[in-house]
């Protein structure tokens, strides 16, 4: 007999994991960003059904509100082909099937064996309790987790910050490039979505990426 | 609540997750597919938490979650670093253009 929380917990599933499918078929990378938002929402509903409130609007924020948009900025300062890719993966889109639906099968029939009777008694976990486990029992980790974020940020900065002699176009042409920043069909990446940008590599000369013969 | 309902939501987002990551070449898209594998990494913690008894009493499950959340964030952060960086050495998000150190 299915209680409510059972049914709403269906419904949760079969949205999330639409919108998850659609993140993964979606031939434009844009959609795919957005339908992540409808796939982490689920997520957070499936905390709140499971009655961890806090962890449900921290996933709201730290995921839908910071994750999601940073993807977005991503997109947007690597001007990448939004567009579909020529074409994916070189073992097709039907290869991967095999592990993911292998492991899906493996998940499904433990899960039906081992829990499939299995009850949880909700039970609401305010966040004053988690904080008290928090900050009492879990104090130096959550320490040790705050140091790791700053590490990370800083990391971050350090790896995308732009260096001396840095990128494909070599120096004489930034020069050249430079004074016209604002005529964006000039710039190095946005020759055109597919084969241009790989041409603006190939002419670079020395100061660009390694040259074929030596990454093979 | 039926326990094997979050779990099974999670073997879900977890194998499309391994899908995305397996077929995708976009880096962007293999970052979020990798996004949809923590959540579904999360969702099996909180569940896990709440049938346990003695875990459910110290809310373990719903720690070990929050710093999960965490540590994923600063995985997009860093990982959206190096996808700059790819794109602005090799004009390509491609990942099969990131190839130095294959061979």
């Amino acid at each position: 007999m299915l209680s409510i929380q059972d049914v709403a917990m269906l419904g949760v599933a079969v949205i999330g994991g639409g919108a998850a499918l659609l993140v993964v078929m979606s031939r434009n990378v844009v959609h795919s960003a957005l339908y992540l938002v409808i796939a982490l929402l689920s997520v957070a509903g499936t905390f709140l059904l499971l009655g961890a409130e806090f962890l449900a609007w921290a996933q709201v924020l730290v995921y839908v509100g910071a994750v999601v948009v940073l993807i977005l900025f991503g997109l947007m300062l690597t001007r990448a082909p939004i567009g579909p890719m020529p074409q994916e993966s070189d073992v097709g889109p039907w290869f991967p099937l095999v592990p993911a639906g292998g492991l899906f099968a493996v998940l499904a029939y433990l899960t039906f064996t081992q829990f499939g009777d299995q009850r949880i008694d909700l039970t609401v976990v305010r966040t004053s309790a988690l904080g008290e486990q928090i900050y009492v029992a879990w104090a130096f980790p959550f320490m040790v987790l705050g140091f790791f974020l700053t590490v990370a940020l800083i990391g971050a900065v350090v790896i995308a910050r732009r260096e001396e002699g840095e990128g494909p176009i070599s120096a004489e042409e930034r020069e050249t490039l430079e004074p016209t920043y604002t005529d964006a069909t000039s710039r190095p990446g946005r020759v055109s979505p597919h084969g241009g940008a790989r041409d603006a590599v190939d002419t670079s000369g020395t100061e660009g990426p390694v040259p074929d013969e030596v990454r093979s | 609540m039926n326990a094997s309902f979050p779990l099974l939501f999670a073997a879900v987002l977890f194998c499309i997750g391994v899908y995305g990551v397996l077929s995708r070449r976009n880096a962007v898209m293999v970052l979020m597919s990798v996004e949809l594998m923590i959540a579904a990494v999360t969702i099996n913690l909180v569940t896990f938490g709440a049938i346990a008894p003695v875990v459910q009493r110290e809310h373990v499950g719903q720690v070990f979650a929050l710093f999960v959340l965490a540590i994923g964030a600063a995985e997009v952060g860093i990982g959206l670093a190096i996808v700059l960086l790819l794109y602005r050495n090799r004009a390509s998000v491609n990942i099969d253009d990131a190839d130095l150190m294959k061979y």
